[in-house]
């Protein structure tokens, strides 16, 4: 039996900031704070997957800042999702589009079906039913705006929060002298260790936009679940200044704190490996989360990339063509 | 209706933005004009267009998409109802082409809207 054609979207790579789609699908006109890496992250999603999406927001601020006051910045559908079951919707939502496409009431292109969903949304209370919708094969883009705390509800720590870092859970003093202790979960490779129908898998930042974009567009020409996983600086939760959302991104890549990755069906692709490493404390030393810290708290963190960057240089860095970044 | 807020004396809800629980709105087009947030910033960018060589880092840049390129007139072109003056785009402009001039020395500065969003 012949395969039924659900007409799903394809896209092809952007080879520069040219010939990026001008249509703005995640539009101006919202109440994220000035400066907001994952509005930036959204936008450069948006544009690069284009009008035909549904996006699922799951509580975060990528909701609630964006849809406030009944107005919302998103040209597309979109439909918000309680923080904790983003994977389940966006299930329903490609299964009932797919029956209709058999039944032959749905007749166009397939719809991209992409959640949006911040670290918490993601790697922590939203875990199971992101994990379950993997595991069930749909055909969907799970994306984790990672800015590294529940930011939305006032920067209480995530499991992506990094150690050393002050949220308003996790506040540096006399018996905690570095706020937070624990080390972070590592949400890639939660999804590559156990969810076999996920065949593509990348990391990237708001940094490197290019690299975003064609990220968003080759997950999307997939036929299962897919997983991305974004740095988006938070200028309010980080207590950096705002001009330096793009500039704090790059930094956490040439430090080690952010390794640029594919994993294609088992295969690793790092990008960005910088020739040598710069050390942790010229990423942290811009961010008042880590203003606290004493040497031995920042030494403690180096080593812990250290090792982590270890991981990077035995899945054997190789250099991949990807389009020039002018920036 | 008019909803008394302790301190805050009343706010009108217009009836057609009036929910009980869940809505269904509609998606803007190409701004959302109920929103907007140009009296936000202290700071805006101003571009010195001899510098400028279009190469579009600006407009990759803005989370709030306030730079468009006009092919027709070969321009980059600010959009001054939505940028919030996070400075963003003057910060990665490669070309320094852009600078930040306060809100204040324009006479459009500073605006208030007629409506609070
Ligand atoms: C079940 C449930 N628990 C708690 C909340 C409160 N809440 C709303 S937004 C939010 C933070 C979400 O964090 P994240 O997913 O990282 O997104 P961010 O706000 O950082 O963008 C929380 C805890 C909620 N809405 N639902
Ligand atoms: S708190 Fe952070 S993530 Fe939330 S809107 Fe502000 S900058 Fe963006
Ligand atoms: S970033 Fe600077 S040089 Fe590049 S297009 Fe914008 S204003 Fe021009
Ligand atoms: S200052 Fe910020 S909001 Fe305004 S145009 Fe530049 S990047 Fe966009
Ligand atoms: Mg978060």
């Amino acid at each position: 039996m012949q395969a039924f054609d659900y007409k799903f979207q394809k896209f092809e790579p952007l080879k520069s900031f040219k010939k990026a789609p001008e249509l703005e699908v995640y539009v101006p006109g919202h109440r994220t704070c000035a400066g907001c890496g994952p509005a930036l992250n959204y936008r450069l999603v948006a544009k690069a997957a284009g009008k035909e999406t549904i996006f699922i927001g799951p509580t975060g601020c990528m909701y609630v800042a964006n849809s406030s006051y009944l107005c919302t910045p998103y040209a597309c559908s979109w439909i918000h999702a309680q923080i904790t079951n983003g994977g389940a919707v966006a299930s329903g939502i490609e299964a009932a589009f797919k029956v209709l496409a058999r039944k032959g009431k749905h007749t166009g292109a397939f719809p991209n079906v992409i959640v949006m969903a911040g670290d918490g949304g993601t790697v922590d209370i939203g875990l199971q039913a992101m994990s379950a919708m993997m595991y069930r094969n749909h055909k969907v883009l799970f994306l984790c705006y990672d800015n590294e705390s529940y930011a939305n509800t006032g920067i209480q720590t995530s499991p992506t929060t990094p150690y050393g870092a002050a949220t308003t859970f996790t506040p540096p003093g006399k018996e905690i002298p570095e706020g937070k202790v624990l080390f972070p979960k590592d949400p890639p490779q939660l999804v590559i260790g156990g969810h076999p129908a996920v065949k593509y898998v990348a990391t990237t930042t708001v940094a490197h936009p290019l690299d975003l974009m064609n990220k968003v567009r080759k997950a999307l020409t997939y036929e299962g679940p897919t997983f991305l996983h974004m740095l988006a600086p938070c200028p309010k939760g980080w207590l950096f200044d705002e001009k330096l959302t793009r500039e704090m991104a790059r930094l956490a890549v040439e430090t080690g704190m952010w390794s640029m990755y594919e994993w294609e069906d088992g295969v690793y692709k790092y990008t960005n490996v910088p020739k040598k490493y710069k050390p942790v404390s010229e990423y942290m030393k811009h961010q008042g989360r880590f203003a606290h810290l004493k040497p031995e708290h920042i030494a403690k963190m180096q080593a812990f990339i250290d090792e982590r960057v270890k991981a990077v240089k035995e899945r054997v860095a190789i250099p991949i063509p990807t389009p020039k970044q002018t920036a | 209706m008019a909803k008394e807020l302790p301190g805050y004396g009343t706010i009108n809800v217009p009836k057609d933005r009036e929910v009980p629980f869940g809505a269904v709105t509609p998606a803007p087009v190409c701004t959302q004009d109920l929103f907007q947030t140009s009296n936000w910033r202290m700071k805006r960018p101003v571009k010195e267009d001899e510098k400028c060589t279009r190469c579009l880092v600006c407009y990759m840049s803005c989370p709030d998409a306030c730079w468009e390129y006009k092919e027709a007139e070969d321009e980059m072109y600010w959009i001054a109802n939505f940028c919030k003056g996070c400075q963003i785009c003057i910060q990665e402009c490669p070309t320094g082409a852009l600078t930040a001039a306060p809100e204040l020395d324009f006479p459009d500065g500073v605006v208030r809207l007629e409506k609070p969003f």
